[in-house]
């Protein structure tokens, strides 16, 4: 089992970096979604086969698997868009980027002050690194959709270090906090449709009337 | 009994969606709002027996406060927006109404929440119900409004998530059985490995404070006021501020049970005056009246976080500003709302003369203004006085001396704008709306309980008041 966690924890990371290389909208989100699906593994692998364990997996799943990329893949059908173009840094610069803050959050974790069974382990370096791989998308592209695909790593990335702590959150929290996902992505996506139907684009460099 | 309160608001929310009739839709929010300001007073003259220790929610005296103010500012909105939809049948309240009750219900959930898990639910669904509320009029300048407050706002919930799953990580270590529940947390404060829980009230911080609007995670603030129906202004900068506000003083809670209570409060301290600063520089020539509210209102949260920051007679200060600032915000939100629509324009050089075109609304402008800035004799002038004297009674000369000077070019500042607007004559003597008494009476109201306030502070809130600022100090 343990081993099975590691596997998928590196199999996150790569999905960070595919994410973070690729202009392609919809291979993009299907990263996104694979990299939740892996997540999904994660409580089953770590807590064994408990109802608690099952029913997150489940619902981290059918959301972060399933459904958000499906609403997220309608809305650039709807929209007609395949491409970021031109985000604010490059391909490469943003891939190097990448590379440093994994990098960094490898180091960083050796510093903290980790229990003696998650020393050492994949967990928490893969959570920063996830975070961090969200932010720099979050700021570094201009298309709604890229910035909410951030959102949803970032997102990702409080998720692996929640694993580690499932039992902090009782049952009916988690719940919540996955429908509060949902709604405030499905809530994204109207917004988003109407910033094209306002703009007729998704750019959100349009978006800067308001400013002092 | 508390469960009721939360639930209600989901119930008629679905009961909106269900109605044909506009103006039943619209009238269902201050039955809403009287329903709730009833129960929410019972609760809080009966607290009953305590709340059991184990549970997810329960009332004590700070969550008493806030439950007050916010029940009372979404009455009077409530009312307000009666009137309003009325006014905006354009627009429709098919979407403001059911995402008005469900605010009130998360907020109400956030407020009483005992567990930092229901918290952070709370807050993060007021995040969601009121984003349709600030797109209200459906324009460009909305859209980047609500999209900026979407995408800023939920960040920021998630890194508080963070700092939650820290804060648990801390419990971990030290063998206690992890729960976020508060009476738990703070009954093993000592026990709690510090460097988790320092980085979890940091992310606490930051997650909390983006959307209460302190310095400098306040860049969404003047968007969303600014854009956002004066009505809704007026919740968001009371009701859900205070709410955003209460949620870092359980972290403070948490830091003190745990012994480190003086890092909290410089930290408060620093963001504090760091969103005073930025209040003041950002403030002196706003062309923009809504925008010139949403930095007082950073201003504000700011002059909140120092009182606690500080400590001991401040914080009794900062608790009774929580309660003036709400109001006040709540007055000049509503008469700003009033004056924009009359005047069809919030931008300073289309705006003149609003007291000889609209007496009422203009001149409770004025008045909020007068209010805010702490001019006596209003409330805010006792609490920024009591938060002062703390401030110097606590030896911090120069903090002391600072707040006084940048509390001096707040009043400038914002005295420039406000007088343009409401003093001279009119440019255009056709106005697109006029005064009615439920457009002003609810601003009036709030802006009486303020004057009072300003007085006299009745027995019962103040012991609340010391029993909340006690809750802020334990120190085992």
């Amino acid at each position: 089992m343990y081993d099975l966690s590691n596997l998928c924890l590196l199999l996150v990371i790569l999905l960070n970096f595919f994410t973070l290389g690729s202009s392609r909208l919809g291979a993009c989100i299907r990263a996104v979604a694979l990299q939740g699906a892996l997540l999904s593994l994660l409580p089953v692998t770590t807590h064994g086969l408990t109802g608690h364990a099952l029913v997150l997996a489940g619902g981290a799943l059918l959301l972060k698997g399933v459904f958000i990329p499906w609403l997220l893949l309608s809305a650039i059908r709807e929209v007609r868009i395949r491409r970021e173009i031109e985000p604010l840094i490059g391909y490469i610069p943003t891939l190097i980027l990448g590379a440093l803050v994994t990098a960094a959050s490898f180091i960083f974790a050796d510093f903290l002050p980790l229990l003696p069974e998650h020393q050492g382990g994949l967990f928490i370096p893969t959570s920063l690194a996830t975070l961090f791989a969200g932010f720099l998308l979050l700021m570094t592209r201009r298309k709604a959709i890229t910035q909410v695909l951030g959102y949803l790593m970032l997102e990702n990335g409080i998720f692996i270090f929640g694993i580690l702590l499932s039992e902090a959150m009782p049952l009916m929290v988690e719940a919540g906090v996955f429908l509060d996902l949902l709604v405030g992505v499905f809530i994204m996506g109207i917004v988003m449709n109407q910033i094209n139907r306002e703009f007729s684009t998704l750019n959100t460099e349009r978006l800067s009337a308001l400013k002092e | 009994m508390l469960a009721v309160l939360i639930l209600f608001p989901l119930a008629l929310a679905a009961l909106a969606n269900l109605l044909p009739w506009y103006r039943g839709r619209s009238w269902l929010l201050p039955l809403a709002g009287a329903l709730h300001l009833a129960l929410a007073g019972m609760l809080v003259v009966h607290p009953g027996s305590a709340a059991a220790a184990g549970a997810w929610i329960g009332l004590d005296a700070l969550s008493r406060l806030v439950l007050l103010v916010a029940s009372l500012l979404f009455f009077g909105c409530a009312l307000y927006a009666t009137e309003y939809l009325n006014l905006r049948r354009d627009r429709g309240n098919t979407v403001m109404v059911p995402c008005l009750l469900v605010f009130l219900s998360a907020m109400t959930l956030a407020i009483v929440a005992r567990h930092l898990g229901v918290l952070w639910l709370g807050v993060e669904t007021t995040t969601i119900a009121s984003a349709p509320l600030i797109y209200y009029n459906r324009n460009r300048l909305s859209i980047e409004a609500t999209w900026k407050y979407l995408l800023i706002g939920s960040v920021g919930i998630a890194l508080a998530m963070l700092g939650l799953l820290f804060i648990a990580y801390a419990a971990l270590g030290s063998g206690v059985p992890v729960s976020l529940q508060l009476d738990k947390l703070l009954a093993d404060g000592p026990l709690l490995a510090g460097p988790w829980l320092h980085a979890g009230f940091v992310f606490l911080l930051v997650g909390f404070g983006t959307k209460m609007g302190l310095a400098p995670l306040h860049t969404w603030k003047p968007d969303a006021y600014g854009e956002a129906p004066g009505m809704v202004g007026a919740l968001l900068a009371g009701g859900l501020t205070s709410v955003a506000f209460l949620a870092i003083l359980r972290g403070v809670q948490i830091m003190g049970a745990a012994g480190d209570l003086a890092m909290a409060r410089q930290a408060l301290l620093g963001m504090g005056m760091l969103s005073l600063l930025l209040a003041a520089v950002f403030m002196v020539r706003q062309p923009d009246i809504k925008r010139m509210l949403a930095y007082s209102s950073v201003e504000h949260m700011g002059i909140l976080a120092i009182g606690v920051g500080i400590g001991g007679l401040a914080t009794f200060g900062a608790l009774l500003h929580l309660v003036n600032n709400a109001l006040t915000k709540g007055c000049l939100f509503l008469s700003a709302g009033n004056i924009h629509r009359a005047f069809a324009s919030k931008h300073l050089s289309e705006v003149r003369g609003a007291i000889s075109a609209l007496p009422l609304s203009g001149g409770l402008f004025l008045a909020g203004f007068l209010a805010i800035t702490g001019s006596p004799p209003f409330g805010p002038f006792l609490s920024e006085f009591t938060i002062l004297r703390g401030i110097f009674a606590s030896g911090q000369l120069v903090i002391g001396a600072l707040f006084l000077i940048l509390l001096a070019a707040v009043f400038i500042g914002m005295g420039a704008t406000v007088l343009a607007v409401t003093q001279g004559e009119p440019m255009e003597p056709e106005l697109h709306s006029h005064d009615r008494l439920l457009l002003v009476a609810p601003p009036l109201v709030f802006l009486l309980v303020v004057l009072v306030l300003g007085f006299f502070i009745p027995p019962p809130l103040s012991a609340l008041l010391q029993e909340a600022a006690a809750l802020l100090e334990v120190n085992p």
